[in-house]
């Protein structure tokens, strides 16, 4: 019998102790984030086996989440939902003793007024735009500033004069991204500058466009550059077409209006994939001149190859400010440079710091 | 006024986008997801023009028997042809307006459109794609002439990768000692692949991260017009 009450009373104590000890079981909100976020923190002052945290599913199950032996830690659970309540449970078990003890909490993540984690990125955008900002408005008040050469737009003139002596179309294909994408729209102001000079040269354009919302665009960009050029009767809407939504037969239709009406210049500005040397090498065997323009760095050598000048990544953006030579255009260009001495000044920083074993800058700028 | 709206649009769109990514509260959290659905709406619409466009051109080069109209006739039959097709008996998992065309599904294995989109248009798809093995030939052939010092750079970095990259590079070089190891084609690929040329494409994908900002911040503020078709 008094085999009996001790083994109660001991085995009544150690669950005490255990259970007490899990108690310690927290969860709580990630502080300023956008609610898909929480913290679970547990400290176990008893020795086990197993600790597992254990979630519980849509279904009504619980799912292991975390299993380890370690007596306290915290992990981060961002698998979860804002505004929506989530439920756990801390399972702990000593397989020495038999004891085992489980902790249940729920918690709701909050959606915060500011993300800290994005304060790396905001800094740096207040930056860029605070000095492109800055050399815009100097430019507006007279400053002028040195932009370096860019050869491929210097050469523009050249491809429509030559398509103006042979009497052949220019073709001009914005890229096969949508007008979502900042390189279409970079695609359709170079698509300005160049309607409006084949206008005044009298030179045909041809633009065929994978997305109907580019061609709506197009249209209306060839036609206006063709009312600035007072040559609003020579515009030809049917010269800017839809081909199609699917991206190879896109390309097989630009192949065929290259190998049969025979463009003396093409121009490829705007996001390629991997048509792009189909396009390009087809227009190579055609004799045209060609210029090609994209911010995706895996075309750009193909482009580099098959095309007689290229813009790689930024001269693209650059090259609607470098064509317009409007002040405030050009002024912004200058904002880009102080984007990269920025950026090259970091990167020399963060290498020499992690050499010297301090990881304080790229743990800023790791924002997850 | 033509221009105005568009800008101060543009304006307007551009900062709520630009908050929401650091505010990611209500509203703002979910104006990015509610501007990409409204888009997705306009561009369902817009496909409408697409369409008239492909028609009316299509129509005005047969019409008017332009040189290789019968292209264009091809073009508009493949397309009625497919549109007929998927409005009658559907596809996948949708009805048409017959129905799921059980008769025709038994004789072909598939639904129609089904049919002529696995047997036709994916073959013709790839056939496209498939030119790119040929063109990277002709490309490299050019690219790997040895003119100047880069060009001779490039050749032998070429070559290097593609010895590297198959199982000759490891026959030539596999039989090396241990301390010549840094001389194994598969290990120098590998190296050029991850630390030159990862930093070259870097270098790319940041001027080109700059340019966005400086492009988006040219339309945001209205400096840059040429998109909207008008002058700068």
């Amino acid at each position: 019998m008094r085999r009996v009450i001790l083994l109660t009373i001991s085995i009544f104590l150690s669950y005490f102790s255990l259970h007490s000890s899990l108690l310690e079981f927290q969860i709580r909100d990630f502080p300023w984030d956008d609610g898909k976020a929480l913290i679970l923190e547990w400290r176990l002052d008893a020795d086990s086996d197993s600790l597992r945290i254990q979630k519980l599913d849509p279904n009504g199950h619980y799912v292991t989440i975390y299993d380890t032996t370690k007596p306290s830690g915290t992990i981060m659970d961002d698998d979860v939902q804002p505004d929506e309540a989530f439920q756990y449970r801390l399972i702990v078990y000593n397989r020495a003793t038999g004891d085992s003890a489980m902790v249940d909490r729920s918690m709701v993540p909050l959606v915060q007024w500011y993300n800290t984690q994005k304060t790396p990125l905001l800094v740096m955008m207040l930056l860029l735009s605070g000095a492109t900002l800055y050399y815009i408005i100097a430019s507006k008040r007279g400053k002028e500033f040195f932009i370096r050469r860019i050869n491929a737009l210097d050469s523009m003139e050249e491809a429509i004069g030559r398509a103006t002596e042979k009497g052949k179309p220019i073709l001009f294909i914005p890229g096969i991204g949508d007008l979502d994408d900042i390189q279409t729209i970079a695609g359709l102001t170079i698509l300005s500058h160049l309607a409006t000079r084949a206008a005044q040269f009298d030179a045909d354009i041809i633009v065929p466009v994978r997305f109907s919302m580019v061609l709506t665009a197009a249209r209306e960009v060839v036609k206006e550059a063709y009312t600035r050029a007072e040559r609003a009767d020579a515009y030809r809407s049917d010269r800017i077409f839809y081909l199609t939504d699917d991206q190879f037969g896109y390309v097989a239709g630009i192949d065929g209006i290259m190998v049969r009406e025979q463009p003396a210049a093409n121009f490829f500005l705007g996001s390629f994939y991997a048509e792009s040397l189909i396009l390009a090498e087809t227009g190579f065997s055609t004799g045209a001149i060609q210029t090609a323009g994209t911010a995706m760095p895996h075309q750009i050598p193909f482009f580099v190859v098959a095309c007689d000048w290229t813009l790689i990544g930024e001269e693209l953006f650059a090259a609607s400010a470098y064509l317009s030579r409007d002040a405030q255009q050009l002024g912004s260009l200058k904002g880009h440079d102080f984007g990269k001495l920025l950026c090259i000044s970091l990167i020399v920083v963060g290498v020499i710091l992690e050499y010297a074993g301090i990881h304080w800058l790229s743990n800023i700028f790791n924002i997850g | 006024m033509k221009r105005t709206i568009p800008v101060i649009i543009t304006f307007v769109v551009g900062m709520l986008v630009i908050i929401s990514e650091f505010v990611p509260h209500k509203p703002f959290g979910s104006i990015a997801g509610t501007l990409e659905n409204w888009f997705l709406i306009i561009a369902g619409f817009a496909i409408i023009l697409g369409v008239l466009s492909l028609l009316r051109m299509s129509g005005h080069k047969i019409n008017s028997k332009a040189p290789n109209w019968q292209y264009y006739l091809a073009g508009i039959i493949s397309f009625s042809v497919m549109v007929l097709v998927g409005v009658l008996w559907g596809m996948r998992e949708s009805r048409g307006i017959f129905g799921d065309g059980e008769n025709l599904f038994n004789w072909l294995g598939a639904k129609p459109f089904d049919y002529l989109f696995n047997n036709f248009f994916i073959h013709l798809s790839a056939t496209m794609f498939s030119l790119l093995a040929f063109y990277i030939a002709s490309a490299a052939y050019r690219a790997f002439i040895i003119r100047s010092f880069e060009s001779n750079l490039l050749m032998i970095t070429a070559v290097i990768i593609m010895l590297g990259r198959t199982s000759l590079g490891n026959i030539m070089t596999g039989w090396l000692p241990q301390n010549m190891q840094f001389l194994h084609l598969p290990r120098i690929a590998d190296y050029i692949m991850i630390y030159p040329n990862s930093a070259a494409q870097r270098a790319i994908m940041i001027s080109a991260a700059l340019g966005v900002i400086g492009s988006s911040l040219r339309i945001i503020l209205g400096i840059e017009r040429s998109y909207l078709g008008g002058g700068n």
